[in-house]
């Protein structure tokens, strides 16, 4: 558990030891207005929620949160460090998860930066804060989910631009299996049951189900699980490195 | 102690290590020599750790690395090939993680930290961006970490290549200085090196050994070993002069270094024969008033050991 803590407290230090951190949330905080007023309608739709905020987390998440974990394990075996890193007395399990959890509390952190969102919705109207909070818990296990997928697309490579590329196709796949098109599309082809489990694999089911406000148990699983298995795939590749 | 064990290390089709043993025991300083791409690097990866090998074992004071692979790293002090480093953190910072790392806490940790940024000369750059340091200080860092839980094995990958020679004779110290209860193990491809503070040295070629013994032995193998060498002044009297030496009794060949008026004389195998050419050479350089600044007596060029061992290998 110390590696753990040791190595998260590290990473985050190094997030914040670059401009890089302070670039990150800006754009995250600005996008995130631009696409909650001027694509969403925050102000036309009159209503007291932030749906139109939260709508579009899954789609800026896709090129967002590949920034952040690109540079996980690439960065590490590109400057050799790596080679420090596995020499010193921490598990690989210690290192993968305390390097996620840096990267997953930076991700929470922007996001509560949004904060003024809420403010002004609660300012404006009545809104159903129980909801409100369900869609940031939500929205924060997502990101989980891209992040986890991001540290093994690292892992893999120690091309920051590969792990990038390759953590925003990976996404990509997992939010549009359950996008109404593609679901359509592959009614027509698949028995009902497999398109169904097509879907239930997809961030955007379980997402939109979390920022209803009904937080259920398989989507907690869903999400948990989806982190679990792809940081279990980073340890697994990087035990594979070693015997390369 | 520290036991290799027929290590093989396998990349594909390329062989980095092939068959390699050997056994260390507390107070042994190695010296691991070979040409570049012979697969110093590599043993020096797998022993840490941080490859597995393709078979064979490593066992580290106690510890096999594959089997228990925390219980020896925590007995070894390690400085990778490079000495790469989290550039964004300043050497203060980097420190006390390497010190959290290795469990360091209370009153232990300010002193080791201390020992090693003394040791090191780090004082000066504590809290300056590791990015922006020069590379002997980068270099320097790098073995204030390897240093710094005071361990029973350190593993130096090249610990003086890009430092000044007061840096490096710095470093040899700090080596020499160890206790003598503790492995070292340096990979080096300066042979001066190895005289200076191993007390075995091994040579590698293509991830195979062709030489394990200490830099004496290793000294002994040249045929410079025990020539008695004397200097002329000038090429006059090295012609003058050469004749009669060459034929003293005891000697096996000559090599003469016309442009500095140096003749060197082999003996001959003949036990006690090295001991009798340099008598012999200082007797008749003075009875017939030779003009010459010195008479000595070489113990062996490592460089020309080196070329003739390795070369075997290679074929060339």
């Amino acid at each position: 558990m110390n590696g753990v803590l040791v190595i998260l407290k590290r990473e985050l230090q190094s997030y914040f030891a670059t401009p890089l951190a302070y670039v990150f949330i800006f754009i995250f905080l600005v996008l995130s207005g631009v696409f909650t007023f001027y694509l969403g309608n925050f102000f036309e739709r009159e209503q007291a929620d932030l749906t139109p905020f939260f709508s579009f987390h899954p789609w800026l998440y896709l090129f967002l949160i590949p920034a952040i974990s690109m540079r996980l394990w690439s960065e590490e075996r590109k400057t050799g460090t790596i080679e420090l890193l596995m020499t010193l007395p921490v598990t690989r399990l210690d290192a993968v998860l305390g390097k996620f959890l840096a990267a997953w509390s930076f991700a929470g952190l922007a996001l509560v930066l949004t904060f003024p969102l809420w403010i002004t919705v609660n300012y404006l109207g009545d809104p159903d804060n129980g909801v409100i909070f369900a869609s940031y818990l939500g929205s924060f296990l997502m990101a989980g989910g891209f992040l986890a997928i991001g540290s093994c697309m690292s892992a893999l490579t120690r091309s920051q631009v590969i792990a990038f590329i390759g953590c925003g196709i990976v996404c990509l796949l997992f939010v549009l299996a359950g996008f109404q098109m593609i679901t359509g599309l592959l009614r027509d082809w698949l028995p009902l049951f497999l398109v169904d489990t097509v879907a239930s694999l997809s961030f955007l089911m379980h997402f939109s189900a979390v920022s209803r406000g009904v937080v259920g148990l398989a989507d907690f699983v869903y999400f948990l699980s989806m982190i679990g298995i792809w940081l279990a795939a980073t340890v697994v590749v990087l035990e594979m490195k070693q015997a390369d | 102690m520290l036991e290799v064990s027929h290590l093989h290390k396998q990349f594909g089709d390329l062989t980095a290590i092939n068959d390699i043993s050997f056994k260390l025991v507390p107070g042994e300083i190695l010296g691991f020599l070979g040409p570049n791409g012979a697969g110093k690097s590599t043993t020096m990866k797998v022993i840490t750790g941080f490859l597995a090998p393709s078979s064979g074992k490593v066992s580290v004071w106690g510890c096999d690395v594959a089997a228990d692979p925390l219980g020896a790293q925590e007995h070894m002090g390690y400085l990778p090939e490079g000495a790469p480093l989290y550039e964004e953190m300043t050497p203060r910072t980097f420190l006390s993680f390497i010190a959290d790392v290795r469990g360091i806490n209370g009153e232990d940790r300010a002193e080791r930290i201390g020992t090693v940024v003394q040791t090191m000369s780090l004082a000066s750059v504590l809290d300056q961006r590791i990015e922006t340091l020069s590379k002997g200080f980068k270099r320097r860092v790098g073995l204030a970490q390897a240093i710094l839980h005071d361990p029973d094995v350190l593993i130096l990958d090249e610990p003086t290549d890009g430092l000044d020679p007061v840096q490096k004779h710095h470093v040899r110290e700090m080596i020499r200085g160890l206790s003598k209860d503790k492995i070292v193990i340096i990979s080096t491809h300066i042979l001066e090196e190895v005289t200076a503070v191993c007390s075995r040295a091994i040579i590698i070629a293509a991830g195979t050994v062709l030489a394990d013994c200490t830099p004496d032995e290793l000294e002994a193998r040249s045929r410079y070993h025990l020539a008695t060498k004397i200097q002329f002044v000038g090429e006059a009297q090295l012609a003058a002069h050469r004749g009669v030496l060459t034929a003293l009794p005891g000697v096996a060949g000559s090599e003469v270094a016309a442009s500095t008026a140096e003749l060197t004389l082999f003996p001959s195998d003949e036990s006690g024969s090295s001991q009798r050419v340099a008598q012999e050479t200082v007797d008749y350089l003075r009875d017939y008033g030779a003009d010459f600044t010195g008479v000595f007596q070489e113990r062996g060029r490592l460089d020309e050991v080196f070329r003739e061992v390795t070369g075997l290998q290679s074929g060339n």
